[in-house]
Order: C-alpha cells, then sequence, then structure tokens
C-alpha cells in the first residue's frame, strides 16, 4: 500500500536543515513524505507546537538538532530532547503511539545522515499508518473555503 | 489541443500537454515535462543514434500508432506520445532481453533491466563480454573528442570497439570518456593506468578515486562552484570536447577565462598561504601512491567525511572491503633530519586521536593503532581528549616505524616495532595511515624575495618569539601556518592577530573607502491586509525537470491571501529580481514567498529585493523546493509537485502572520575595558590604543608586568623578555589614548556590547564609573608551587621558574661536573590536574640549554613523559640532545623517586629504554611545577557571567572557531586565563583580541539582528525561567519587576520564549502565530463549525488546558536543572 503519511520535521536552522540541503546536493533521495519547516533552533520547539501538529493530523514529527554539546545556542537542542521525551509521555497518554515523534541530533556535514533519518521516520510512521486524529482530506478544502471567506470579508473590508 | 506558439510544438505525453521548441525530440520534451523515459546510449549534449532502442515509445500516426526511438526523433507541428502503453513496454522488454544476451556479463545493465522489471532473457548468449555495441563510446571519441581512437569493427558475432588493429594507438589521449560514457561497463582503460592517474586523478584525494576533470572543490566549498581542472581538460589540451558548455543550461561555463592581475594599493599586506602535505615520495618507504591500502591523514580524513568519496564508509582501495584494522604512522616528514624538516609538525597528534576516535564511532569493533614517538597532546583539554580515547580503545604504541610492507596476496601491510617491552613485534593491519607534515605551501616560497620577506631554513616566514606576527619588512603580516605549524584555534588567533596588526597602521584612512546603498523609504504595511506574492522558481532544469513548476503556481494561486503566483526560470537572476521589484509595487505585495532553492544562500539576495521595493525585508519567506523537492526526489516527480505544493502552502500559513521588523540599532562607546596588565593586557590595550579606540586598563597589582615581571622567564630565541615587558609598561603608561588604573579592581559590569558601564574602585576604596564598548579579560596565570618532591625542604629543589630567575641573574654556583635533574609534568597531567601545562618542556629545553653554555661540564637530565616541544621547538629539542642534555622517559604510574637525605639528595627512576634502574645524585633538581588560574577567576567569572573550565581557565564561544570570544557579544579573553601558554601566543593572542575588538568598535552603531525576543510586560509575572534559560544573559527581571530583555544581548534562539511559562514573550520572525500558522496549514485542517478550534494558550493567558499544565511542571524542574 502506498504510504501518504506526513511527517512534520522540525529542522534546527545550524544544523538539520543544512543537512537536508546538503542531502539535496548530494542527490541523496529519501521518501517525500518529510515537510520540513525550519526552525532557528530546537531549543524554540515548544511542546505545543508537536502536539498541535497531531491535532492538525500530522502523522508523524521528527524534531532534528545539532550534536549534543555542538548547540549553536549551546543548550538548546538538550531542552528540545527534554520536551520530546515529554511529548512522548503524552501521547502515550491520549493512546497515540509514542514513536510517532523521534528527536535526531546531526551536524550540519551530515546530508546523509539526514537522508537516513528521514528515511527512518517516514518508513516508521509509514508501518504505524496514519494517525487516528487526522482529519479528513475533504476538511482540508472545508478549510481553505473558509479561510477564504474570511480573507474575502478581510479585504472588502479594505474596499470600503 | 490549444494551438501551439510560433516556433513551438504542442507535445502530449502520457496525456500531459507542453509546448517545446521545434525540433527538440521526444526524450527530451519528456524529460522537462518530468517523464522519465529509460535509455542507455543517450548521452546530453551529444548527438542521438538511437542505437540501444530502449527509449522506444508510440506515436500517433492518423489512426494508428507507430514505434519510434524517442531519442532521436524532432517534434514538429503537434504530436501524441505513450511512453508506457502495453506494446512500449512488450517492446522495450523484447529489447533489454536482447542486450541481456549481447553482454551476458555487464553487471551495470543487469541492475538497468532489473529497474525496469526484466530480470532475465529469454534467448541463449550470443557471445561473452559486456559490450551492447550502442557505439556511444565511438561517438564520444569521434565526435566530442575529436580523436576517432576506437571504432566498431568486425561483423555479426565478432563485432567489437576496438583501436585500429586492436593495438595502442598515438590517437587515444587516454582521456577516459569512453569509459565514463559507457553504459555497461564494457570498457576498461587499467591497463593505461599509470596515464590515467593524470586523466582521472586529481584533486586532494589524489591516488584514492577517480575524480572528473571539472567539480566543487568540496562539498562545503566556498563559492561553490565548480571549477575546471586546466591542466587535465580535454577542451584546454585540444579544443575537442566541451560537453560542460553545452550541457549547462545556465550558459554558466566560460573557457576565455584568464588568469588576472590587478595592481591594488593597499596600506599594509598579511600572508596567509597556508600548507601543503609533505610529499610522501621523499619517504617512498612507507609506500604511500603504490601500496593501495596506505593513505595520508588528509585522504584518511575525506574515507571519514560524510561528504568524501564513501559516503563516510572507510573502505580498502585494494578490495572495497571496510578494514578490520588500521595503523597510524605519526611523524611522517616531521622531526625528519634526513628530510630537512627538523620542525615538528604540531597538529598530527591531535588530528590522528580525533581520526581514530571518528573512525570507532562509524565502526565500534575497528582495532585503530597509533604508531608515535611523543604525544603533543600540549593544548587546551587535548591531554582529556587523548584520555578519551584510550578509554575508545584506540591503541597508542610509542615506537617508530622504519618501513611497510605490503603483503603481496592479501595487500595488507606489515609494520615491525618494539613494544614496551623492547621486544620486536611484527604485525599485520589492514590499513595503514601516513601523519604526513605539514610544508609551508610553495605559493609564496618563489616570490618571498619580491615580497621582501625573509622566510626560515624550512621556507616558513621569519618571526622572533616578541613579535610573532611581523614578517621582517613592516607593514608585512603573517597569519596561520606560514608562520609556524599550528592548530585551526593557533591559526584563528594569529590571523585575528595580523588583521589588527594592519588596523593599527590604518586606522587614520578607516571607512574612508567603503560605500553604502541607500535603499528606498519602507512602505507602511501595518495596516494593510496581506496580500501574498508567490514566485515558483524552474532553477534552469534544476526544479523544473522534476517538479511541475506550473501546477504549483495553478494550485497556489487561489488561495487565501495569495494576490500574485508565478514562476520564473530563475527567479535570483537580476532581471528576475527587477520583475519581482516591478510586481511589489503594482500589486501591492506586502508578503513574498519564493519557492526557489536554500535560504542559507538566497534569503540575503531576496531580502535585499524587498527592501529596494520599499518593504520591510522581514516580510519574505522561502520554501525550498529544490532541496527538499526536485533534488531528493527526483524519481517520483509527482510526489515532489504535491510535496512542493504543500510546502507553499505551509509557508503561506506562516506568511500572513508576518510583521515587518525594524532592526534597530545601539550606539558603540568606543572604548575597551581591559582586565589585567601583564603582557597580554598590555599587548592588547596598545594594539586596540594604536586602532585609535581609547582603552581603560585594570590591573589588581600596584605595576604592570604580571607573571612575567614576577617570575623571570626567557624565550628559545633568547629575546629580553624583562626589557621587553618594561617597554610595554612604558608605553601603556604615556599612550594618549590608554588610561591605566593600578592597584584597582573592577567591581560591577552592567550593560551590554556596545554599551556596558564599568565601577572600578582602587585600593583606597575610591570608585569611577566608566562606559565602554567591549570587555577583554586578560587576567593571566599563576605557577603552582610544588607540594610533591620534597619541594620547600631542601633549597636544592626548585621549579622552573625560580631556575629561569637565578640563570637570569647569575647567582647560580654549581661545582664543575655538577648534575642537574629535572622533572618534568609534576602535579599535572594526573587525575588531579588532566592537563598540561604547554610551556614546561620548552622551558626546560631552553633552559638546559644556557647551563650548557655557561657551563658545558654540567651534566642536565631530564625526566620527562612526552617532550611536548611542538613546533620549531622540536629543533632547540634536538640540539640539546646534540650538546650532551639526557632525556629519560618515565610512565605516569612509576614517576622518579627523590628522597633527600642530610644533604645529599637521591633520585631512583626506571629507565624504560634500558629497562633498568638508574639512580642519580644531582646538585640541584628542578621540578616544571603547573600553571594554574588565578585565585580571583571565579570572581571575574561572576562579575561577566562568563563560564570557567573544569581546569580553571575561561571557557571560550567554540573552540576551534572563536578563541578569543566569549559567548556573549562584547566580550573577549586572551592570554594564560584562557589557558597556560608562551609568550609569543599570549602576545598573538592579545592582538587577535585587538582585531576581534575593532569590528565593534569601529562602529559608531551597531545594527541588532531584528530576530530578537521581546516581552508583553502585561503578561510577565517575573518568574526568573528567562533569565536562568538565556545562555547570554539577556533577559533581565528590572526594576518595574517585569523583564526586560538587552535587545543588544539577544541573538535570536528563542529559548526564553519557549520557556515562558506565562508566553509573555515571542520571538520576533518566529512567533507563535507563525510556527503554529505554517503547521496548521500543511494540512488545512481548519476548524469546521462542528469541531472547536484548538484552544492556545496565548488566547488564554496562563489558565491551560491539562497537558499544557503538565509541560509547564516539567519545565520548572527544567529551569532548576539548568541553574
Amino acid at each position: 500500500m502506498k504510504n501518504d503519511t506526513i511527517v512534520l520535521a522540525l529542522c534546527c536552522h545550524y544544523c538539520a536543515y543544512a543537512a537536508a540541503d546538503m542531502a539535496g546536493s548530494m542527490r541523496l533521495q529519501y521518501p517525500p513524505n518529510i515537510r520540513v519547516l525550519r526552525m532557528p533552533c530546537t531549543g524554540k520547539i515548544e511542546e505545543n507546537y508537536v502536539l498541535s501538529a497531531f491535532e492538525y493530523g500530522v502523522d508523524g514529527v521528527m524534531v532534528a538538532g545539532c550534536l549534543e554539546g555542538g548547540c549553536h545556542y549551546l543548550e538548546g537542542n538538550l531542552r528540545a530532547r527534554k520536551r520530546i521525551e515529554r511529548v512522548k509521555g503524552i501521547l502515550e497518554e491520549i493512546g497515540l503511539e509514542p514513536e510517532r515523534v523521534e528527536m535526531f541530533n546531526l551536524s550540519s556535514a551530515e546530508g546523509p545522515r539526514f537522508a537516513e533519518i528521514s528515511t527512518e521516520m517516514c518508513e516508521r510512521i509509514g508501518k504505524l499508518g496514519p494517525s487516528p486524529l487526522r482529519a479528513d482530506r475533504s476538511r482540508l478544502k472545508a478549510g481553505i473555503e473558509e479561510l477564504q471567506a474570511e480573507a474575502d470579508a478581510v479585504l472588502e473590508g479594505e474596499k470600503r | 489541443m490549444a494551438a501551439p506558439l510560433p516556433n513551438m510544438a504542442a507535445v502530449t505525453v502520457d496525456g500531459r500537454t507542453s509546448q517545446v521548441p521545434i525540433g527538440t525530440t521526444i526524450l527530451d520534451a519528456a524529460r522537462q515535462m518530468g517523464i522519465a523515459i529509460p535509455t542507455l546510449c543517450h548521452y546530453r549534449g551529444m548527438t542521438p543514434a538511437g542505437a540501444c532502442r530502449v527509449c522506444l515509445v508510440e506515436i500517433e500516426v492518423g489512426d494508428s500508432r507507430r514505434m519510434v526511438s524517442s531519442c532521436s526523433y524532432p517534434i514538429d507541428g503537434t504530436l501524441v506520445v505513450h511512453s508506457g502503453s502495453d506494446a512500449v513496454l512488450e517492446a522495450r522488454r523484447t529489447v533489454l532481453e536482447l542486450l541481456l544476451a549481447q553482454a551476458p556479463d555487464s553487471q551495470e545493465l543487469k541492475e538497468f533491466a532489473a529497474e525496469l522489471g526484466v530480470e532475465s532473457t529469454s534467448f541463449s548468449a550470443a557471445r561473452e563480454g559486456r559490450c551492447v555495441l550502442c557505439g556511444l563510446c565511438t561517438r564520444v571519441c569521434n565526435d566530442v573528442m575529436g580523436r576517432g581512437a576506437i571504432n566498431l569493427y568486425g561483423r555479426s558475432s565478432e563485432r567489437t570497439v576496438e583501436p585500429a588493429y586492436d593495438e595502442t594507438t598515438v590517437q587515444c589521449q587516454v582521456c577516459g570518456a569512453c569509459e565514463h560514457v559507457c553504459p555497461t561497463g564494457a570498457i576498461d582503460l587499467s591497463r593505461f593506468s599509470s596515464e590515467l592517474s593524470v586523466a582521472h586523478r586529481t584533486g586532494y584525494d589524489k591516488y584514492l578515486f577517480k575524480r572528473p576533470n571539472i567539480e566543487m572543490a568540496h562539498a562545503q566549498a566556498a563559492p561553490r562552484v565548480p571549477t575546471i581542472d586546466r591542466e587535465n581538460c580535454v577542451y584546454f589540451k585540444t579544443g575537442e570536447c566541451g560537453l560542460c558548455e553545452k550541457v549547462c543550461q545556465a550558459g554558466a561555463i566560460n573557457y576565455d577565462q584568464e588568469e588576472e592581475t590587478l595592481d591594488l594599493e593597499v596600506g599594509a599586506v598579511v600572508l596567509t598561504p597556508g600548507f601543503i602535505a609533505f610529499d610522501a615520495t621523499k619517504r617512498s618507504e612507507f609506500g604511500l601512491g603504490f601500496c593501495d591500502n596506505v593513505v595520508s591523514n588528509v585522504q584518511f580524513e575525506s574515507l571519514l567525511s560524510a561528504s568524501g568519496p564513501t559516503a563516510g564508509h572507510v573502505l580498502r582501495r585494494s578490495d572495497g572491503n571496510a578494514p578490520k584494522s588500521v595503523a597510524f604512522i605519526q611523524c611522517i616528514g616531521s622531526r625528519d633530519v634526513g628530510c630537512g624538516n627538523e620542525y615538528c609538525s604540531s597538529v598530527c597528534c591531535m588530528a590522528a586521536t580525533k581520526e581514530a576516535i571518528i573512525a570507532k564511532d562509524h565502526d565500534p569493533n575497528l582495532d585503530v593503532t597509533i604508531f608515535f614517538l611523543d604525544m603533543r597532546a600540549f593544548g587546551k583539554d587535548f591531554d582529556r581528549y587523548y584520555q578519551r580515547a584510550q578509554d575508545a580503545g584506540v591503541r597508542y604504541v610509542r615506537s617508530f616505524i622504519s618501513r611497510v610492507f605490503e603483503m603481496p596476496d592479501s595487500k595488507n601491510l606489515q609494520l615491525t616495532y618494539l613494544d614496551s617491552k623492547m621486544k620486536r613485534v611484527e604485525e599485520e593491519f589492514d590499513m595503514v595511515v601516513l601523519s604526513l607534515a605539514l610544508v609551508p605551501s610553495p605559493t609564496l616560497r618563489e616570490k618571498s624575495e619580491m615580497l621582501g620577506v625573509d622566510l626560515n631554513q624550512w621556507g616558513f616566514a621569519q618571526t622572533i618569539d616578541l613579535n610573532p606576527l611581523d614578517t621582517s619588512r613592516p607593514g608585512v603580516f603573517v597569519g596561520g601556518v606560514f608562520q609556524e605549524p599550528k592548530d585551526i584555534p593557533d591559526t584563528v588567533m594569529q590571523s585575528s592577530g595580523s588583521a589588527a596588526r594592519a588596523m593599527s597602521l590604518l586606522a587614520s584612512v578607516r571607512g574612508s573607502k567603503v560605500r553604502t546603498k541607500a535603499p528606498p523609504p519602507e512602505r507602511d504595511v501595518t495596516d494593510e491586509p496581506p496580500r501574498v506574492g508567490v514566485f515558483v522558481c524552474h532553477c534552469g532544469s534544476n526544479i523544473g525537470s522534476v517538479v511541475d513548476v506550473a501546477a504549483v503556481v495553478e494550485q497556489t494561486r487561489d488561495l487565501p491571501y495569495v494576490v500574485l503566483a508565478e514562476h520564473n526560470t530563475y527567479t535570483c537572476a537580476d532581471d528576475t529580481q527587477d520583475v519581482m521589484k516591478d510586481r511589489i509595487i503594482e500589486h501591492r505585495l506586502n508578503r513574498v514567498i519564493v519557492a526557489s532553492c536554500t535560504p542559507r544562500t538566497h534569503e540575503a539576495i531576496f531580502r535585499d529585493t524587498l527592501r529596494d521595493a520599499g518593504l520591510n525585508p522581514y516580510l519574505l519567506e522561502m520554501t525550498n523546493i529544490r532541496d527538499q523537492c526536485s533534488w531528493v526526489h527526483s524519481a517520483d516527480p509527482e510526489e515532489a509537485t504535491q510535496k512542493a505544493i504543500d510546502l507553499v502552502r505551509m509557508t503561506l500559513g506562516r506568511v500572513v502572520p508576518l510583521r515587518p521588523i525594524r532592526e534597530q540599532s545601539v550606539p558603540v562607546k568606543n572604548s575597551a575595558l581591559i582586565i589585567g596588565g601583564g603582557i597580554a593586557g598590555m599587548t592588547a590595550a596598545l594594539t586596540i590604543a594604536d586602532e585609535g579606540f581609547p582603552v581603560y586598563l585594570v590591573e589588581k597589582e600596584s605595576a604592570l608586568g604580571g607573571t612575567a615581571k614576577k617570575v623571570v622567564v626567557g624565550t628559545l630565541d633568547g629575546s629580553d623578555v624583562q626589557a621587553f615587558v618594561s617597554r610595554l609598561a612604558e608605553r601603556v603608561s604615556a599612550h594618549p589614548r590608554i588610561v591605566l588604573w593600578t592597584g584597582s579592581r573592577v567591581t560591577e559590569i552592567n550593560g551590554h556590547v556596545g554599551a556596558f558601564e564599568s565601577t572600578i574602585e582602587s585600593l583606597d576604596s575610591s570608585s569611577v564609573s566608566v562606559e565602554h564598548g567591549v570587555v577583554v579579560v586578560a587576567t593571566g596565570a599563576v605557577e603552582q608551587k610544588p607540594t610533591s618532591f620534597e619541594y620547600g625542604n631542601s633549597d636544592k629543589v626548585i621549579t622552573q621558574s625560580e631556575l629561569c630567575e637565578k640563570l637570569a641573574r647569575d647567582d647560580l654556583r654549581l661545582p664543575s661536573s655538577a648534575t642537574i635533574v629535572m622533572i618534568q609534568c609534576v602535579e599535572q597531567r594526573d587525575e588531579e590536574r588532566p592537563y598540561c601545562s604547554r610551556i614546561c618542556c620548552t622551558t626546560a629545553v631552553r633552559n638546559a640549554l644556557q647551563l650548557k653554555e655557561q657551563q658545558p661540564d654540567l651534566n642536565v637530565v631530564v625526566l620527562y613523559r612526552d617532550m611536548r616541544t611542538y613546533g620549531f621547538r622540536e629543533a632547540a629539542y634536538q640540539e640539546a640532545r646534540e650538546k650532551g642534555v639526557l632525556f629519560v622517559r618515565f610512565e605516569k604510574d612509576e614517576p622518579p623517586q627523590l628522597t633527600v637525605t642530610d644533604d645529599t639528595i637521591s633520585v631512583r627512576m626506571r629507565d624504560l629504554s634500558l629497562q633498568r634502574e638508574l639512580t642519580v645524585n644531582p646538585e640541584l633538581v628542578v621540578l616544571a611545577a603547573p600553571i594554574v588560574g588565578q585565585d580571583d577567576r571565579q570572581e571575574i567569572s561572576d562579575l561577566l557571567k562568563v563560564p570557567l573550565n573544569g581546569d580553571g581557565f575561561f571557557l571560550e564561544a567554540h573552540v576551534k572557531l572563536r578563541p578569543v570570544d566569549f559567548s556573549s557579544d562584547g566580550l573577549f579573553l586572551c592570554g594564560a586565563a584562557h589557558s597556560p601558554k608562551l609568550i609569543s601566543e599570549a602576545i598573538s593572542q592579545a592582538c587577535a583580541v585587538a582585531g576581534r575588538v575593532a569590528s565593534i568598535l569601529s562602529k559608531k552603531e551597531m545594527p541588532i539582528s531584528g530576530q530578537i525576543a521581546q516581552v508583553d510586560v502585561n503578561k510577565c509575572i517575573a518568574c526568573m525561567t528567562c533569565v536562568h534559560l538565556c545562555p547570554y544573559h539577556a533577559p533581565a527581571v528590572g526594576k518595574d519587576n517585569k523583564a526586560e530583555v538587552q535587545n543588544a544581548a539577544c541573538m535570536g534562539c528563542g529559548s526564553c520564549a519557549s520557556g515562558c511559562p506565562a508566553r509573555a514573550i515571542t520571538l520576533n520572525n518566529y512567533t507563535n502565530d507563525q510556527i503554529s500558522g505554517a503547521i496548521e496549514s500543511l494540512l488545512w485542517a481548519g476548524s469546521p463549525p462542528s469541531s472547536p478550534g484548538p484552544i492556545y494558550p496565548e488566547k488564554t493567558g496562563i489558565s491551560q488546558t491539562r497537558w499544557h499544565k503538565r509541560a509547564l511542571e516539567g519545565g520548572d524542574q527544567e529551569a532548576d536543572s539548568d541553574q
């Protein structure tokens, strides 16, 4: 069966995001289920971001920060790890597999490692299958329509 | 189907329609649409031949269909193509089966066929071999290379590719093109391997793996553009080929570029030509270049690199297997009198240790042995690292290897060495790594006369110990290894120091050649509703060949708030930027999405575009659909396109809440406060003052000079340190820009980079307040008086610094033929002080040489663990041995025993090379006592909120890259406060600080990044969490009991924002609504009326749902544990 799960990758600008760039320039292939969102530091990631991602229907979340001891901001990645451990506990409590979220550490020079962890995460989430919290894709359309109405109202107000 | 535009043809491939220029082949058209048609004999840039028939497709002709080879069929008018119909698949299967029968031995062909679902052939093998006779090789040789050295000969099953009469021909230039293009691996040029080394193996991993003649120097090369190896490129040799020019769609290849000579008028010159690795052919007994499994340390490093030729796997060149054992041989070409390199290369011991640790990280079962002479782990924390390697199982053997034998069959390498019991051992290793010496770059060697710069006997720039940055010619400075072999931190320090020396000369003309650009006034968009413009980039074919860019635009155009979406061939091209500016103004865009490549390289460019169009630069966000889509999902264009659409939508969720950010700047107080008036502090003060900035120098003692004034030390080259210190002190006292406080201390420092305010208190308790832009810590270190070896119980036991003093005053009265024993590593490199004091070995050698000079009949015995006379100091060590100084090594666990009876001292130790006990009765014993931080180090650390390491030395921001900065901006350190160091190194480091400081003090105002934290005082509960979390001490709870962030100190990491329990802090450009907007729009579940949307804490103050509370409790614990 086709793996159509979505994995959100919260990537530190200084390491994982750069490693993703390097994986690109090395033309390494990994599953297309990953969606990268750039963060200034993994220390900026709140439990909330991960939980709301699940709430909005993402099937897995990968947090990728600098090597331990190598954080650009000294200890952000260590805090992120603690928070992700905590999120795992919360997921377990609400009946969601804690493996759906994982924290990885890598350096900006590790393009192959980025491809490797992305593959690992996509395969893992593929095996777990879509999240039970996942929204019906038809809601996507409804959501856009609703927002469009909102935007139209705002723009309408501007014309007046 | 819509009628095609003039000169364009309309083609429909598998139901998708596109317009292409008339004459485009079906294959190229399909590739542009992201439809892959398999082929063997097609090569980009070459005329197609349609020989292999794998690329067969069906075209519609009237009512019927016809089979054609897509690579050679030009499209004219309109055409409907089916690339995956049953008939095509059936025909392709037959073609592949025939090819498999044609070339049964080709692994490449088998894999190719297997990918297309053909595992075996039903035809019997027609012949042996790997060639499918597609003729691509003969075409490349004839058409592209212009040689015609090979051709197809014979008929039927006798048909082969070969040179005329199957003999080596002068026509062949061994360029390797035929081997390179052959799709089935049928051509092997290894019989020309000696010649091939020219055409195929260039660059830094020569001998290691094949590399093309045009390529990126390495993965992180700056600038990131490929270069052509002119010496080996066929175009430059013969004028033929030119394939790269044909293939490059951006037209970036320019063969006419020539080396240019520019005449520049400059006020100072800094020489940084660097080094090259020792030419291993001078020590051919180690086999580099002809034993397959012997590599240099540079090659091994590239094997370990994730972006290297083997993607980080260590593999043997002989058989491609992972080695089970690796031996490092140190000092190849270093400490080698035979080669004329008497110096030590300084870095190899630690480099080998690091490579050993990484190799073992990759493969924990790998046995690593390092054969060395002395382990020179003399730098800050190096001994700890050495210990860590030993704990990780790296074996260190102290024995010099004289040659490497290659085993004929296994290609293993046999080494012979003496073990710790002095027994001869023969051992085989799978791989040998040679630690090659650092040799000065030849770039400047020939030009040194023209430059008027003296070189030393080994070709490095000649400098003196008390002026390590200046060459023999005034105004010409030297940085890096060209001065002396050194590691990265020392190189960074020295080069920053050279910059400072140059700035001192140029102070009067600073900024006179700077031109600034004035952007148009910024449009106020705060009250405008979001109007988003989306620019999707093809990046030539980099994105467009995989991602359906038009579809991305189509799917994005109708999204909320998007008023414009369009695509461009190269969005970063100058003309497209102009178009973007026009669009921004024309459509009144106030948010911009650029979906192209990585913001890491292009964000600055597009921010400038916004600025030029009168928009705040922070209203931009980039979506990386190249590195994250087209390049990594090239096999799946549909998924790549879907992902690109998702990513653009996600970005939209982020840009809608973006707000303009005003980049603030803080006025800079252009003066420096320096704590400590020793050699480092005075040198820093003078250099900063010479650069034109006022300096406040605070010394706690009543006189300047620091440790160097109290403890008489000398340098190896015999410079007079005392005179130097006096001269420095005089200049400091007389300098018009230096305000000096002796007998004073700094009691309070407030503020941030650019604007500090400090209180200086003198002995009589009068205090004064000064304002300054930076702080420099130069508090130094002292010699710790030992408690062991009967020190203090006998006046015949003294320390090295006491010996220095006696030598300087010439009051050492020793009988003739007296014996002096020097004991190294006293109370250091042990469990209590696991570091090396760096200077003791050099000091011991220097003092031994001076003793021998004053009284040649003295017997000097140095008891040591490792002689750490790194760099050129090795030559002095050599000289001391030649002059008869005895060096006897002891092990850490078996230190020498010293007993004092009446007036006789007896030193007993075990000589490890003789394997027997020795007893000496010396007239004098000299101890190498440890260097330790000052007593008031903790006070300074608390005052500035800067960290100390476990050994009591100040901890820099980054060990390698920022060795003189503290992690908080505007705070710097130099001298022995950083770690024990020689005078020359302290001077370099002090100048380095002066260089770094000038980058702040030279500005009238300092711009602050817009990405900083902001506190909502209405929400702040003054819980101090942010204060504890911030690594830069930016937030503080102010007078009104609310947190305040000092903008200039904030680095924009968001630690405080994510930790704030009251949600009072936001990080500009990464606000919660921007991040959750992105997450929300990724799947855009929205909030249908039936299900209420999530309640976010920022909407509800601090009353929170259960899980947030839980997170909060953890958050508190975390804050506690962080303290």
